[in-house]
């Protein structure tokens, strides 16, 4: 869920310990013991969640402000709050922004990921452990601490950011405002995000490249094919999995990215015209206090991710029932 | 011989690139230690100083002595320790049930646990703000707990069935041919085994838990009732002459926990969103 528990996904050594699957035939059937056993997660789940959800599709369905809060009824208005929020310009806007903003930030991870990845199979020892322990550093740290530490380097005043391009002499920065304009607000927030999430990318990815047989890219190299060859012909088939994998993740993550824009750009410096998806419905609904409203955008962006995640849930519900 | 050098200039080659990519990738979280130990002068001046040479605690001081810093440390530890506790005990019982045990209707248990951790947190804020508020639960730490079980529930049920099937079923089996009851093998030869498993999946609870920002900004208004990112997200406010040295100290210091912790299970945690898409 979100950026959460992009910390807590998978990477490390035991990914290439490969581990024989455990056929399903080997598992004990237990009569009514595993449905006892799974009962409190069902039954907490389904209160923790499953009443919000019921909540959001009626919500939405409802004409439901501070008003009807205190009074805890809302007034029925039917499909409504759709038919306001598929007709609001923002609304489509604010999606074609996310789509895009999405793209660029997914794109950038992994090529990057990828990248980082390849280079670290071709560095010194020393080198790759320095890196490998610089990524796990970046990786473990808090996003609300990391935004800060982004605020902070990019302040306009006295940020180090501007200090060292004008040191460089890229050009005159002292003063720059790199929240000025809607694209390098977003672009800022963009930096943050690749940052933080190359980590787990990149070390999710060398785990896999592990994977890749060293005898089968020496006779290729034996053979004269180039670089890319080898990566286009060998690598990339092996780890095209982990790779589909890693972009559906990053895909869903991203577009409902809320804490990295939110806090970065600022809520005094958030507009309509630098919304994203998760913010819009934050500030329409949240923040103005019209739930209606806001679950019924809440409950389109739900689905949005939903259709997003079909091909990773899949693939995983298909490994679990596997194993 | 030229040869030979040939490579050894272009290992050279690429150990910069990856030197290079190492002070890019460590710069931000360098520039908070190094901020939060330099004293002002050096903060605010144009020529930045990199390394403090002669560093000061007290902007650590003036962090823990801002309003509600303990308070809200005390928050954020009280709803991780009930959160996690929550989590690991009901989620071990799940894993168990997932990793041993064929049953109909296991696929869409899955199903549940992995959508679940796919939905977009923010779509979740509108209905569990005002299902709480409906019950006078907003501005409690039980309203921001509830409201964590719908994550860290089913990552942890993931997770620890990870780690289960790491453990051979024969050892459980033999203890039953053995003569031991169910509870007999699950309390001395599972529980004993699943021991590192439970740790490294508490503290990813924990990390989960502490970082949070969304639920809790939206769920708990009143200052002395907030977690410790909230406290920290209001920081600098909307003030232009933010205190960058304390501002840095407070985040070095909420990021501690979670380095250490992080740092001493990274390397177990193989088990969690892309398990199993590696392996062949």
């Amino acid at each position: 869920m979100s950026e959460g528990t992009s910390t807590t996904a998978a990477a490390g050594t035991l990914l290439g310990t490969s581990r024989r699957r455990r056929r399903v035939w080997g598992r004990a059937a237990g009569g009514a013991v595993p449905y006892v056993l799974i009962a409190p997660v069902v039954v907490v789940i389904g209160v923790v969640l499953g009443y919000p959800l019921y909540w959001l599709g009626k919500l939405s369905l409802e004409h439901y402000t501070l008003f009807e809060l205190i009074r805890h009824a809302g007034t029925w208005v039917g499909l409504d709050n759709y038919r306001s929020v598929l007709s609001d310009q923002i609304f489509w806007h604010t999606l074609l922004r996310t789509v895009i903003f999405t793209a660029v930030n997914v794109g950038l991870t992994i090529v990057l990921g990828m990248l980082i990845a390849l280079l670290l199979v071709r560095l010194s020892t020393w080198v790759r452990l320095l890196l490998t322990s610089g990524l796990v550093l970046v990786w473990s740290m808090p996003v609300v601490v990391a935004v800060q530490i982004f605020y902070w380097m990019t302040n306009f005043q006295n940020g180090v950011v501007n200090s060292i391009l004008t040191k460089l002499h890229v050009g005159d920065f002292s003063q720059h405002d790199w929240y000025g304009t809607t694209f390098s607000q977003l672009g800022m927030v963009t930096l943050l995000i690749v940052w933080g999430a190359l980590p787990f990318v990149v070390i999710t990815l060398y785990a896999a490249l592990a994977q890749v047989p060293r005898d089968l890219v020496e006779a290729a190299e034996v053979d004269g094919a180039t670089s890319f060859g080898i990566f286009r012909d060998i690598t990339l088939p092996i780890i095209k999995p982990i790779l589909l994998i890693l972009t559906s993740l990053s895909i869903i993550w991203d577009f409902g990215v809320f804490t990295q824009p939110y806090l970065l750009i600022g809520q005094s410096k958030i507009t309509p015209n630098n919304f994203l998806m998760s913010i819009y419905l934050f500030e329409e609904g949240y923040f103005k206090s019209d739930y209606g409203r806001g679950a019924a955008i809440s409950l389109l962006m739900v689905l949005m991710v939903g259709l997003l995640s079909i091909v990773y849930v899949r693939k995983m519900v298909r490994i679990g029932v596997s194993e | 011989m030229t040869r030979r050098r040939g490579r050894r200039v272009r290992q050279a080659g690429w150990d910069a690139v990856g030197l290079a990519v190492f002070v890019v990738m460590v710069f931000p979280v360098f520039w908070m230690i190094s901020t939060a130990f330099k004293p002002d002068d050096q903060i605010v001046s144009l020529n930045p100083t990199w390394i403090p040479w002669r560093p000061t605690l007290s902007h650590f001081g003036a962090a823990i002595h801002k309003p509600y810093f303990w308070e809200d440390v005390k928050n954020s530890l009280i709803v991780v320790g009930i959160t996690v506790a929550i989590s690991i005990v009901l989620a071990f019982l799940a894993a168990v049930a997932l990793a041993r045990y064929g049953f109909s209707g296991r696929a869409l248990f899955i199903l549940m646990v992995i959508g679940i951790q796919m939905l977009p947190q923010a779509g979740l804020i509108i209905p569990l703000y005002v299902v709480l508020a409906d019950y006078h639960k907003t501005n409690t730490l039980a309203g921001v707990v509830i409201t964590y079980l719908t994550f860290v529930l089913p990552f942890c049920v993931w997770t620890l069935r990870g780690f289960l099937l790491g453990i051979p079923k024969e050892l459980e089996e033999a203890a039953m041919v053995d003569g031991s009851t169910r509870l007999g093998v699950f309390l001395k030869i599972l529980l004993p085994l699943m021991a590192p498993g439970l740790v490294a999946t508490s503290v990813f609870a924990f990390i989960t838990t502490w970082n949070e920002y969304i639920f809790a900004r939206v769920l708990l208004n009143d200052q002395s009732k907030q977690t410790i990112t909230v406290w920290l997200s209001y920081f600098y406010g909307s003030s232009r002459h933010t205190d960058w040295g304390a501002l840095m100290a407070a985040s070095t210091l909420t990021a501690i926990p979670v380095v250490v912790f992080f740092l001493l299970v990274q390397r177990r945690i193989a088990f969690g969103l892309t398990a199993g898409a590696v392996r062949g």
